[in-house]
């Protein structure tokens, strides 16, 4: 029997119903998922803030630890994690953007690079305590750099090296082979063509990754704790000026040192109430850094793409 | 009229890797003539242009067979023992989508005089506007010769290509396809300066479309799966082909 044209009707109607119905419980899902997580954050975040906020003061960031909860400051902290990264920094920059430069524009693209792509990916994915094995064995008692400032930022290094790798590889990759070959037609050699062309354009992209790797570093722990950072470090390194001739000096290099997450694990470790607030405190300091330096990758993302866009 | 040649195709193969892409190729250049290449896609017309600045040697498991003689000095442009660096320095390219590089305007022109060390602000200067001037887009830009490339017209960008070429004084000019990704008005604009260019510089140009090649060239090249079918003067080809086969691409029967 033919069913009649309305009964036809109403049944698309029903099954558009019963497909709308699945669409809402699929956006419900998804909803709750993204709640889930961002409550989760946005509590931490807020018990952090109303414990440690009271703390915060002048004198909170310019005073060394001490036996008394209230006096005690995360000056020696900071000072380690901003020398500590410097150190970073300054190695896995050149070292990083000149191994992607190669890896993209230099090497053959063979079995051997492939190998190569493959365990830098490995390596980003090693988890961070077999970094701080690696350096406890080649910087401490291989190079006897002692357990300084450099061995922890060197460890670092380490660490986020396949980051800025593989952030410099796809800045690069990013840049139209028209551009390259533009280069080349005009009689540029390839040094001349990576020097003019490849570093300034994926100079944005490369310090995005840069900066997303440091600020994954100054808040590791477990590298820094297996080279021998002290938690309880009531004096600075060497300053690098001095009054005298050369008037530079790299005696911090091998200093002792603390940085933020160790003195805060530090804190948290003890019985006092007191000291817990500390932490909290510390805890603010160390995500406003990471923020801010998540900030500013954001912004050099943004400055680069507006100025160029493929 | 003494026709003099600036260059000369002799038995040219090419392959990349076991593809045989260029096959006994012969052909002349005349001295500040266009010479067009036209053919259906895939026949080579471009990768045989890309032999004439050795690009292909950018790229591994390429070879080249057979002579392409640049006169009046007599080197052969794809012999292994002369740098392809050497070649480019002498000649320029301009490619089939514009491509800038994303500095400003007056870099761009000038970045073949930096390649080659001229660092002299007056002489880049001088060489900057003259170059614009060739290219057509003087008037259209010196205000803002510091403004990003990014920021003119496609066709704007591509005559700025075109200045970016001239700067190094290039002996031959190749274009390919150089009006593909452009609108018609701007394609007339870029057909009118390489009519305008051929007083000083020797040019090839590759182009899929045949009116163009029409309008723009003294001789024409008809390539069909990588051999060259037939070769004359422009208006013979068009008028009058002798083979069968520039015939029907000719007139549209097949490409």
């Amino acid at each position: 029997m033919q069913k009649s044209k309305s009964e036809l009707q109403t049944e698309i109607k029903k099954r558009i119903a019963v497909i709308k119905f699945w669409d809402r419980v699929f956006l419900i899902i998804g909803l709750l998922s993204t709640l889930v997580g961002l409550v989760l954050l946005f509590t931490l975040m807020a018990d952090l803030f109303v414990n440690g906020f009271p703390r915060l003061s002048y004198k909170f960031l310019s005073s060394f630890p001490s036996r008394f909860p209230e006096e005690a400051g995360i000056l020696s902290a900071w000072a380690g994690s901003f020398l500590v990264l410097l150190v970073t920094a300054l190695a896995s920059i050149p070292l990083g953007i000149a191994a992607g430069i190669y890896l993209e524009e230099y090497a053959r693209k063979n079995w051997l690079t492939d190998i190569i792509e493959i365990n830098i990916a490995n390596l980003a994915g090693v988890p961070s305590i077999v970094y701080g094995l690696l350096a406890l064995g080649l910087f401490v008692y291989f190079f006897k750099f002692g357990e300084s400032i450099l061995t922890g930022g060197l460890a670092l290094a380490l660490l986020i090296l396949p980051m800025v790798i593989m952030a410099t590889r796809e800045a690069i990759r990013a840049i139209p082979n028209s551009i390259r070959e533009a280069s080349y037609a005009l009689g540029a050699t390839k040094w001349q063509t990576v020097q003019s062309h490849i570093i300034p354009y994926s100079t944005g992209g490369i310090l995005t990754g840069v900066i997303i790797g440091l600020s994954r570093a100054i808040g590791e722990t477990a590298p820094i704790i297996t080279v021998g950072a002290l938690t309880f470090i009531a004096f600075l390194p060497t300053s690098p000026f001095s009054s005298e001739f050369p008037f530079i000096s790299f005696k911090w290099l091998f200093d002792p040192f603390t940085v933020m997450p160790i003195q805060m694990f530090n804190w948290v470790s003890r019985p006092q109430q007191e000291f817990q607030l500390n932490a909290a405190a510390a805890g603010i300091v160390l995500m406003i850094m990471t923020l801010l330096m998540n900030g500013l990758a954001i912004y050099i993302r943004y400055r680069f793409r507006r100025k160029i866009k493929w | 009229m003494v026709k003099e040649l600036k260059a000369e195709v002799k038995k040219l193969n090419f392959y990349y890797g076991s593809l045989h892409a260029l096959k006994e190729i012969n052909l002349p250049i005349e001295r500040r003539k266009v010479t067009a290449l036209i053919g259906p896609s895939g026949c080579g017309k471009t990768t045989f242009l890309r032999c004439f600045n050795r690009m292909h040697d950018l790229y591994p498991h390429n070879r080249y067979e057979g002579e392409i003689t640049l006169y009046p000095d007599n080197i052969n442009i794809i012999s292994p023992e002369i740098d392809p660096i050497e070649i480019r320095m002498q000649i320029s390219m301009v490619f089939q989508k514009p491509n800038p590089f994303p500095k400003s305007i007056y870099e761009n022109v000038a970045y073949g005089l930096r390649v080659r060390g001229v660092s002299k602000r007056a002489v880049l200067d001088e060489k900057v506007e003259k170059s614009l001037r060739g290219a057509a887009l003087w008037d259209e830009v010196k205000d803002r010769l510091n403004h990003l490339a990014f920021d003119l017209s496609g066709g704007q960008q591509q005559r700025l290509c075109i200045a970016r070429a001239l700067a190094t004084d290039p002996r031959i000019l190749l274009f390919d396809e150089p009006t593909s990704a452009l609108d018609p008005t701007a394609t007339s604009k870029i057909e009118e300066l390489i009519i305008q260019l051929k007083d000083e510089v020797t040019i090839i140009i590759v182009t899929h479309n045949m009116q163009q090649a029409a309008r723009v060239s003294d001789y024409t090249a008809f390539m069909y799966l990588g051999e060259i079918v037939e070769y004359d003067k422009t208006d013979r080809i068009f008028t009058a082909p002798s083979n069968k086969l520039t015939e029907e691409y000719i007139t549209g029967r097949f490409g």
